[in-house]
C-alpha cells in the first residue's frame, strides 16, 4: 500500500491530533509522526471522516506545534513483530528493545489488537497451578487459562505477591515449557527494578518477557502495553506450545489513560468520567486468557489493580471484577497487623476451582477442606465482632473457639514467607493443623471418611 | 424516487460506519461495508447519510470505500438445524466458523445458519386440498430425540394445498406446494424472519401455569410461569450465570435458547461441554437436544451483541409459534443495553441517564413484552409460551441504575441476588426478603391443584418465619442470642433450618441441583413440622436445649439429598421428629 504524508495538522486536543484534507485513510491505522526537530512518535486513526482523521499519538502531544509535524499514515494498523527469541528480552511500552540485546528478527508481524477467540474453540480450563502461597492454592485455586486478578489497594504489597506468583508458580506435571510476560502500566521505577532484579536473581529472566512503561513514561502507550504483552503471550502459546503466565500492572493506569482519550474526544461519560465503553474495552484484555481445544498451550491472567480508595465498587474493579474469573482482594487491615501475604480470604473467590481441584489434580479433601476452612474463618470472624460488641463474656464456649481458630488461620496459614514455596500438601497439612483446633462435630463440611483419615489426632 | 444498490463510505469510529448514496436503503436494511464486506444494519438515516453499526470490527474501512444494500432487513433463518446449534449474535454458527476459519474470529468468515449437509425426513401433516393459512402445521421432522419440529406455512401465504409428501432432503428442499392469489407457491422447510419485528400471534392470554426450575427457592418462595418474564440482578459474583445455567438445565420448558451477551467465553465453553452429558429430567434425554445457544462475548463485535439478544428471541419465538413452551435466558442485559449506550453515544444522541438512550427503558419494555402465553397462529388455535429470564448486571452492584430500574417496571418476578449472601457462600444467593414474583397466586393455585392442596399455606408460614427472624436478628445484634425469650429461640432455629436445609442449594452437587415440586414440599413442610411440634413441648416445660439438639436434625439437615424416587423417606423422618419430641415429654 502506498503510504501518505501530510502536513495538514489542524488541532491538537489532549492526546489527539486532527488532521485535514487526508484520502484514503482508514480506521485503526497506525501513523509516524515526524517532528522538525527529527524525533519520531507513533499514533492511531481512532476516527476518520471524509478528509479529516482523528489520531491518538501514543507518546502524547507535549510540545507539539500544528506546523511542526509531518504525518504518515502506515495503512496498516499496529503491530509487533515476534520471535522465539523474543524470550529474556526487555522492551518499551511500545515494544520496542530496552535491553542491551540485538534487534528482534520477526518471524511473524501480529496486529496487537488480536481477533476474538471462538468459543466455541476454548477449551475449559482445568489445570491446577501451584502458587505455593496457601491462600490461593488451598482457598481461591488458580488453573491454567484462568483470568485472576488482584484487587489491591496503594500501598499493599500486591507486588511481592505477584513476583512470587511468577517464581513459584507451576504445574504439577512437569517437563512443560512454560513462560512469564510480565507487563507494567505506569508503575514507578522503584517497582520496576524489583520486578527486574527479582526475576534477574532467581534466573527467571531467562524465560519472561518484559514491556515497561513507567509512571513518567507516555500515559497514552498504556492503551498499547497489555494488547502487545497479550501479541507475545498468544504467539507463545499457541505457535510456540508455551504455557504463558502474563502479569499485568497496574490496571488502574491504563484505565486512567482510557479515560484521558474518551475526556478529550467529548465522549459521554459512564461513572465517574470513565468511558461507557470500559467494560467491552477491558473485556477484550482480559478475554485474551484462555486455552484452545487442540492446542498444547494456555494463557493465564494475572492483571493487578490498585482500587481507588479501597473501594470495590469503584467502576475499574467493579468491571474487572464482571470480567475476570475471580478475584484476589489484599487486606489493608491484614497488611497493617504485618501479615503477609494480606489476602481478604472472604471476599475472595476463583470460579474456576472446583474444575482444577480434588482426586488426580491435588487432593481428594481438598474441596471438603477448602470449604471447611472458609466457613469456619467466617464464624471465628463473626464471633470476634460481636465480642468487640458485647464483650468476649457474651460468647458461648465453642465461639471462643472460633475466634481462636480465627486467630491462628491468620498467623498460620494467610502468613507466609515471602520465599515460602508451600506445596498443596503442605497447605492442607496445616489447613487440618488448624482444623484439629475444632471438634470433629464442627465439621460438618468434611467428609466423614476425610476427618478419619486426617484429623490430627495428637495435639 | 430513485433507488442506488451501492454507496460510498464517510466516516468510520469504531463500530459506527456512516456512508452515502443508499438512496432507497430503510432503517435496519442490512449492508455490506467496504471491500471486506463486513456486516452492518442501516441504524439511522439523516438525508442522504446512512449511520450503519457494523457487526465486525472496522480496522482499515475507510472514506471511499463501498457499502453494498442487500435489500432485506437483519433477519434469521428458520428451520431444523437450530437445536443444538451455538450462533454468533447475527447467527453465523460458531461450530462451522471454528471448521472453516480456525480458532479465531475473523472479518468477513461466513457459513450458512442453518446446515445444509444435514438431511432431514418431512411428515406431511396437511393434505392435498387443505386449506391452509399462516401458522398452519404443514408436516414435521423429528430434530431431536427431544423435538419435533413443525413447519409451519410462513406468515403471508395462504392457499390450498395443491402437493405435499413425504421427502427426505435438506432445508432447501421444496416439502409442498400452496396454491394462492398470486399463484403457486413452493415451500421449503426453511423461512426468515426480520429479528426487530415480534412474530405475530392470535391472542395473548395471561401466564397460567409455573415454570419449575427444580431451585428451591425460586419455586416454592418466587415462581417463574410459562410465558413469564423474570430478573435476576445482582453485582459480580453473586450467582447470575449460575441461577441462568440451572434454569436452561432443568426448567420444564420444551426448548431452551440461551444468549451469552457480553459475558465470558468459558462461560459458553462450560455450557457447551456440560449440556451434551447433562440428561433431562424428564426424558432422560441429554439436555443439548431442546438446546440453542447465541453466544457474543463480551470481546466479541460490540453491535452483534446489540443484535444477540432479538437473534434469540426470534428464534425463541419461532418455536413458541409451534405450541412449545420456550424459556429465553439472556445473560446479561446489561451488557445489551450497553451496547445500546455505546452505539447510541456515537450517533451523538441526547444522552439520558447515565449515557444510557433516552429509549432504554422502550427497548427493554419491548424485549420483554414479546414473552407471554399465547393461542398461536393456525387454525388449530394451539397454546405456545414464551418465557423470559434477563441477568442485570449493576455497577457496583447498585440496584437503583437506569438498567434495574428500567426492568423492573416490566418484569414481573425479581430475584435479588446480595453478595452479603454470596460472601457468606449461601448460594444461591436470592435475598428472600427483598425478592418477589407477582405470579404467586396463580403459581398457589396451580401447586395446591396439583402438587399439594397445601402448597401456598406452607410456604406462607415459610416465609413468615424468615421475615420474623430478620426483625428478631437486629435484637440478637443487640442483646445476644441467649436474650432471647425461648419460643423466640425455637423461630430462630426454624428460619435457621429453612435458610440452610432447604434454601441453600449446591447447583454443583449431583443430587442437590434439582428438586422435584412434590420434593420441596416434602422438605419444607418436615422443617414445618419440626416447628409444629417442639412449640407445643416447650409450652409443656421441655427444655429448650433439648428441642434445638433432637438428634433427627442432623438427618433433616441431609434430607435435600433423598432421592426423588425415595420421597416416602419424608414420612418415615416426620414420624422420627413426633417420636423423638413425644419421648422428650414422656
Ligand atoms: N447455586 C450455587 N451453588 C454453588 N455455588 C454457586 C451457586 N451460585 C453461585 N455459586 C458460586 O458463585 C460463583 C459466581 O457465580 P456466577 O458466575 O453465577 O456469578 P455472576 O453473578 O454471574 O457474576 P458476573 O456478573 O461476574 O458474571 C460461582 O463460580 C460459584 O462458585
Ligand atoms: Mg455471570
Amino acid at each position: 500500500m502506498v503510504t501518505k504524508e501530510y502536513r495538514t495538522v489542524k488541532e491538537i486536543i489532549g492526546p489527539l491530533m486532527l488532521i485535514e484534507g487526508v484520502e484514503g485513510i482508514t480506521y485503526g491505522e497506525l501513523t509516524d509522526i515526524r517532528l522538525d526537530d527529527g524525533t519520531m512518535r507513533r499514533g492511531r486513526v481512532l476516527e476518520v471522516h471524509k478528509d479529516k482523521a482523528v489520531v491518538q499519538v501514543f507518546e502524547g502531544t507535549s510540545g507539539l506545534a500544528p506546523q511542526g509535524v509531518t504525518v504518515k499514515f502506515l495503512g496498516k494498523g499496529v503491530e509487533l513483530g515476534v520471535s522465539g527469541d523474543i524470550l529474556g528480552r526487555v522492551f518499551d511500552g511500545f515494544g520496542r528493545p530496552i535491553d542491551d540485546g540485538p534487534p528482534i528478527i520477526p518471524e511473524k508481524w501480529l496486529n496487537i489488537n488480536g481477533n476474538p477467540m471462538n468459543p466455541y474453540s476454548r477449551d475449559y480450563p482445568n489445570e491446577f497451578i501451584q502458587t505455593g502461597i496457601s491462600t490461593i492454592d488451598l482457598l481461591n485455586p488458580l488453573v491454567r487459562g484462568q483470568k485472576l486478578p488482584f484487587f489491591s489497594g496503594s500501598g499493599l504489597p500486591h507486588s511481592r505477591m505477584a513476583a512470587q506468583v511468577a517464581r513459584q508458580a507451576r504445574v504439577l506435571k512437569t517437563g512443560e515449557k512454560f513462560a512469564v510476560i510480565f507487563a507494567t502500566m505506569g508503575i514507578t521505577f522503584e517497582e520496576a527494578e524489583f520486578f527486574i532484579n527479582d526475576f534477574r536473581r532467581t534466573g527467571a529472566l531467562e524465560r519472561a518477557v518484559l514491556f515497561i512503561n513507567l509512571a513518567d513514561d507516555p500515559a497514552i502507550e498504556r492503551i498499547a502495553v497489555p494488547r502487545m504483552a497479550l501479541t507475545v503471550a498468544e504467539f507463545l502459546a499457541y505457535e510456540k506450545d508455551m504455557h504463558v503466565l502474563v502479569i499485568l500492572t497496574d490496571l488502574t493506569n491504563y484505565c486512567e489513560a482510557l479515560r484521558e482519550i474518551s475526556a478529550a474526544r467529548k465522549e459521554v461519560p459512564g461513572r465517574r468520567g470513565y468511558p461507557g465503553y470500559l467494560y467491552t474495552d477491558l473485556s477484550t484484555i482480559y478475554e485474551r486468557a484462555g486455552r484452545i481445544k487442540g492446542k498444547m498451550g494456555s494463557i493465564t491472567q494475572l492483571p493487578v489493580l490498585t482500587m481507588p480508595e479501597d473501594d470495590k465498587t469503584h467502576p475499574i474493579p467493579d468491571l474487572t471484577g464482571y470480567i475476570t474469573e475471580g478475584q484476589i482482594i489484599l487486606s489493608r487491615s491484614l497488611h497493617a497487623q504485618g501479615i503477609y501475604p494480606p489476602v481478604d480470604v472472604l471476599p475472595s473467590l476463583s470460579r474456576l476451582k472446583d474444575k482444577g481441584i480434588g482426586v488426580g489434580k491435588t487432593r481428594e479433601d481438598h474441596a471438603n477442606v477448602m470449604n471447611q476452612l472458609y466457613a469456619a474463618y467466617a464464624r471465628g470472624k463473626n464471633a470476634k465482632e460481636l465480642a468487640v460488641v458485647l464483650g468476649e463474656s457474651a460468647l458461648s464456649e465453642i465461639d471462643l473457639l472460633y475466634v481462636k481458630f480465627a486467630d491462628a488461620f491468620e498467623d498460620r496459614f494467610i502468613r507466609q514467607g515471602e520465599d515460602e514455596n508451600r506445596s498443596i500438601e503442605d497447605s492442607l497439612r496445616i489447613g487440618w493443623e488448624l482444623l484439629g483446633l475444632l471438634p470433629k462435630s464442627e465439621l460438618k463440611r468434611v467428609r466423614p471418611e476425610f476427618i478419619e483419615k486426617y484429623y490430627p489426632e495428637n495435639k | 424516487m430513485s433507488t442506488n444498490n451501492k454507496g460510498e463510505v464517510v466516516k468510520v469510529s469504531g463500530p459506527l460506519v456512516v456512508a452515502r448514496g443508499l438512496a432507497g436503503a430503510r432503517m435496519y436494511e442490512m449492508v455490506r461495508v467496504g471491500e471486506a464486506k463486513l456486516f452492518g444494519e442501516i441504524i439511522e438515516i439523516r438525508g442522504d447519510e446512512y449511520s450503519i453499526q457494523v457487526y465486525e470490527e472496522t480496522e482499515g474501512i475507510g472514506p471511499g470505500q463501498p457499502v453494498f444494500r442487500t435489500g432485506e432487513a437483519l433477519s434469521v433463518e428458520l428451520g431444523p438445524g437450530l437445536i443444538r446449534s451455538i450462533y454468533d449474535g447475527v447467527q453465523r454458527p460458531l461450530d462451522k466458523i471454528a471448521a472453516q476459519y480456525g480458532e479465531y474470529i475473523v472479518r468477513g468468515a461466513e457459513s450458512p445458519s442453518l446446515d445444509r449437509s444435514m438431511i432431514w425426513k418431512f411428515e406431511p401433516v396437511a393434505k392435498i386440498g387443505d386449506h391452509v393459512t399462516a401458522g398452519d402445521i404443514l408436516g414435521t421432522v423429528r430434530e431431536t430425540k427431544l423435538v419435533v419440529h413443525k413447519i409451519l406455512v410462513p406468515n403471508g401465504v395462504e392457499g390450498t394445498v395443491k402437493k405435499i409428501s413425504s421427502v427426505e432432503g435438506n432445508v432447501d428442499t421444496v416439502i409442498a406446494v400452496i396454491e394462492t392469489d398470486k399463484g403457486p407457491r413452493e415451500l421449503t422447510m426453511v423461512q426468515r424472519w426480520p429479528v426487530r419485528q415480534p412474530r405475530p400471534v392470535a391472542k395473548k392470554l395471561p401466564p397460567l401455569e409455573p415454570l419449575t426450575t427444580g431451585q428451591r427457592v425460586l419455586d416454592m418462595f418466587f415462581p417463574m410461569t410459562k410465558g413469564g418474564t423474570a430478573c435476576v440482578p445482582g453485582p459480580f459474583g453473586s450467582g447470575k450465570t449460575v441461577v441462568q445455567h440451572q434454569l436452561a438445565k432443568w426448567a420444564n420448558a420444551n426448548i431452551v435458547v440461551y444468549v451469552g451477551c457480553g459475558e465470558r467465553g468459558n462461560e459458553m465453553t462450560d455450557v457447551l461441554m456440560e449440556f451434551p452429558e447433562l440428561k433431562d429430567p424428564e426424558s432422560g434425554e441429554p439436555l443439548m437436544e431442546r438446546t440453542v445457544l447465541i453466544a457474543n462475548t463480551s470481546n466479541m463485535p460490540v453491535a452483534a451483541r446489540e443484535a444477540s439478544v432479538f437473534t434469540g428471541i426470534t428464534i425463541a419465538e419461532y418455536f413458541r409459534d409451534m405450541g412449545y413452551s420456550v424459556a429465553l435466558m439472556a445473560d446479561s442485559t446489561s451488557r445489551w443495553a450497553e451496547a445500546m449506550r455505546e452505539m447510541s453515544g456515537r450517533l451523538e444522541e441526547m444522552p439520558g441517564e447515565e449515557g444510557y438512550p433516552a429509549y432504554l427503558g422502550t427497548r427493554i419494555a419491548s424485549f420483554y413484552e414479546r414473552s407471554g402465553n399465547v393461542i398461536c397462529m393456525g387454525s388449530d388455535k394451539r397454546n405456545g409460551t414464551l418465557s423470559l429470564i434477563g441477568a442485570v448486571s449493576p455497577p457496583g452492584g447498585d440496584f437503583s441504575e437506569p438498567v434495574v430500574q428500567a426492568t423492573l417496571r416490566v418484569v414481573k418476578v425479581f430475584w435479588g441476588l446480595d453478595d452479603k449472601l454470596a460472601f457468606a457462600r449461601h448460594f444461591p444467593a436470592i435475598n428472600w426478603l427483598t425478592s418477589y414474583s407477582l405470579y404467586q397466586e396463580v403459581v398457589d393455585k396451580y401447586a395446591n391443584d396439583h402438587y399439594n392442596p397445601k402448597w401456598s399455606e406452607v410456604r406462607r408460614r415459610a416465609m413468615a418465619i424468615l421475615q420474623r427472624e430478620a426483625e428478631l436478628e437486629e435484637l440478637v445484634r443487640l442483646v445476644g442470642m441467649d436474650a432471647l425469650p425461648a419460643d423466640d429461640r425455637l423461630l430462630m432455629q426454624a428460619a435457621k433450618m429453612i435458610r440452610e436445609d432447604f434454601l441453600h442449594q449446591n447447583a454443583f452437587d449431583e443430587l442437590d441441583t434439582y428438586t422435584s415440586m412434590v420434593k420441596q414440599f416434602h422438605l419444607l413442610s418436615t422443617i414445618l413440622h419440626y416447628y409444629d411440634e417442639v412449640r407445643p413441648a416447650l409450652q409443656k416445660g421441655v427444655p429448650l436445649s433439648k428441642l434445638l439438639t433432637l438428634p433427627v436434625l442432623e438427618e433433616i439437615s441431609k434430607a435435600k439429598l433423598i432421592p426423588e424416587n425415595k420421597l416416602e423417606q419424608f414420612d418415615e423422618l416426620r414420624n422420627k421428629v413426633s417420636e423423638q419430641v413425644k419421648a422428650l415429654l414422656a
